[in-house]
């Protein structure tokens, strides 16, 4: 095990297998290289959270291995056990988990002020990093007097200060109202490509995990379920849970008076305030497939060549070309009424309330 | 004609008229007895009284035996509490049930348990006589170890309960900020169950201000030595009704005093 991790002493690498119980049992393999994040996206119940605890040291591993830069933090067929504080993890909890009886300043210097840094020096650099965060000005709040999206900076500015060698984020965004998590996942962005460390990412969310990690491990009822980029996850969605959740088409454009432009498509959307550089997510689902030219509500109507069908149990994907291509989901009765095989010319429809459209 | 009503007033519904009668009647409980005190009480008297020998002593050996009794509960009883909330062993819920005896043991029966264990003839009393000369019954560490045993409960209940309602996260992500266990009891988990910790010292003390039967039983009623000021009270009643009075008074001013400054400072919420 461990000399399996020697061959790739920078990073991270773990074997993560831990029981919960009789019924659940947490078994998952990752290796992530310095400067790459990694997201492990699942839903909840799935073991992220037991995967967190246990790199980061709360909770022992039954069996496997992790080792972090060469270092052996957990290896219980070698009786090797780490403690949490001797890790140098550094791990943004899931609602950020704020000292309440410390104020920010003294939240930011935590990590420094344990490793017996003088009271001066932690606090210079607990500023300099309430700088770097935009947060110098209340340094003498409580974390209860702060919005979702101060916290999180906080968070990450505790966990950073001391130089980790790993960085952790548990559900970074959940916590945020939607016009918040924007300007966070971007600020979330920044960090990230700052930190020349291994990175990962637990999230629920595919929106998350697409915008910020570069490779996504799926998680399903403590087993990986699927490896790859954001597109692969999204274009070949290998289970239905995936499907589901993973599966949306994201469209990048300009959107403008209720319309978003992408190359030379135009989508008609509900909101007509939004304005600027935004993402689009339709859900497979939610497109309509016809033969011919349908004269209903929908506002988004065009012609387009099915490329690709692949079957998932009792549910079709059918990619489509033309001029946005899309991943569109019908039953297989569906596919049989309208006759269509690989090739074929079909009419797509999308109502304008169907495409929900976020400011990117 | 129907009466206009303020909208203040519409939202304020008139409770039960039989409910507020009996929270009245409730309320009365607690107030006659210090009405009758109070009635009773030789106003022109009072300083001479308070400042007789046998107050002055009572008083002295209350507060020396109900502090010491509070510290020694916050020495032993934290980490009591701490063990019982955060470490799974076997006979758990037996040493549980062992901490909360005292709550409902007769004090008598602590204080004539202690005689049979920490006397001068006791299972551990006397070995500890014949090696060091220590006595404990008619000292002033009797008081104290007879408060102790009533009195700590209440601490180790409490300081358990805010750390079974703390969230463990907290320690867990002081842990990976490189916090040890030292640190992390000191930085984070005291701090943060303040309140359960302020809550607990202050039954705790009151308990053991106001403990009766097992310090007579143990620690005997020795004025200057052991005689605290329930005691005190008691002994006046057979001989002199304005000191009993007296030192009454005194007991409810340091009660109410100490219940409303914890109030204002902890107890927002309980």
């Amino acid at each position: 095990m461990v000399g399996n991790a020697m061959s790739n002493p920078r990073g991270l690498d773990a074997r993560l297998v831990v029981s919960r119980g009789e019924r659940f049992t947490l078994d998952v393999s990752l290796s992530i290289p310095p400067g790459r994040t990694v997201a492990l996206l699942g839903p909840n119940g799935a073991g992220k959270s037991t995967a967190v605890a246990a790199i980061s040291g709360l909770l022992p591993l039954d069996e496997g291995h992790i080792t972090l830069d060469g270092r052996v933090l957990d290896d219980p067929a070698g009786d090797v056990l780490m403690p949490a504080e001797d890790r140098s993890i550094g791990v943004v909890f899931q609602d950020y988990v704020l000292f309440p009886h410390l104020t920010v300043a003294e939240n930011v210097e935590f990590g420094l002020r344990s490793r017996k840094t003088p009271r001066r020096v932690a606090r210079d650099q607990a500023i300099e990093w309430l700088e770097r965060i935009g947060l110098d000005d209340l340094p003498d709040r409580k974390p209860g007097d702060l919005s979702g999206g101060q916290a999180q900076r906080v968070a990450l500015a505790r966990a950073l200060i001391t130089e980790p060698e790993l960085l952790l984020l548990d559900e970074p965004l959940a916590a945020l109202d939607a016009t918040t998590r924007v300007d966070l996942r971007r600020t979330l962005t920044d960090h990230l490509s700052q930190f020349a460390g291994p990175r990962m990412v637990i999230t629920h969310d595919p929106t998350e995990a697409f915008l910020l990690a570069d490779e996504i491990h799926v998680i399903e009822d403590g087993a990986i379920t699927q490896v790859g980029t954001p597109d692969d996850i999204r274009l070949r969605p290998r289970t239905t849970y995936i499907a589901d959740l993973a599966g949306s088409n994201l469209v990048h454009g300009t959107a403008a008076h209720g319309i978003v432009t992408t190359g030379t498509h135009q989508l008609h959307i509900a909101d007509t305030h939004i304005t600027g550089h935004v993402l689009a997510a339709i859900h497979p689902r939610a497109i309509i497939i016809d033969r011919h030219q349908p004269d209903g509500s929908p506002r988004n109507v065009w012609e387009a060549t099915v490329n690709r069908i692949e079957h998932y149990g009792d549910r079709v994907r059918l990619q489509a070309g033309g001029p946005l291509p899309l991943t569109a989901e019908i039953t297989p009765d569906a596919l049989n009424d309208l006759g269509i095989v690989e090739g074929s010319a079909v009419w797509i429809s999308i109502k304008a309330t169907e495409i929900s459209v976020e400011r990117e | 004609m129907t009466k206009r009503m303020d909208s203040s007033d519409r939202r304020k519904r008139r409770p039960p008229v039989v409910l507020v009668v009996l929270a009245a009647l409730g309320l009365f409980v607690f107030v006659i007895p210090l009405l009758g005190l109070l009635a009773r009480t030789p106003w022109r008297d009072l300083p001479t009284l308070l400042a007789s020998d046998v107050v002055v002593d009572a008083l002295r050996v209350s507060l020396i035996a109900s502090l010491g009794a509070t510290a020694i509960s916050a020495i032993l009883g934290v980490p009591l509490a701490w063990v019982l909330a955060r470490v799974e062993f076997r006979g758990r819920s037996i040493v549980r049930g062992l901490v909360v005896l005292p709550l409902v043991l007769p004090p008598v029966v602590g204080g004539a348990a202690l005689l049979f264990a920490l006397g001068r003839r006791g299972l551990i009393g006397e070995p500890l006589n014949q090696a060091t000369g220590l006595v404990f019954p008619f000292s002033i560490w009797g008081v104290i170890i007879a408060a102790t045993f009533v009195a700590m409960p209440f601490l180790v209940i409490t300081v358990e309960g805010g750390l079974r309602n703390l969230d463990a996260r907290y320690e867990g992500a002081a842990a990976t900020l490189g916090a040890g266990r030292w640190t992390v009891l000191r930085r984070v988990t005291l701090p943060m169950i303040g309140p359960s910790l302020a809550a607990g010292l202050a039954l705790t003390w009151a308990r053991a201000l106001g403990e009766f039967g097992a310090t007579v039983t143990f620690a005997g009623n020795l004025q200057g030595r052991t005689q605290t000021l329930p005691l005190a009270v008691f002994v006046a009643l057979e001989s002199d009704r304005g000191a009993a009075v007296a030192l009454s008074l005194i007991m409810v001013v340091i009660s109410l005093t100490v219940l409303i400054a914890l109030r204002q400072r902890w107890w927002g919420t309980l």
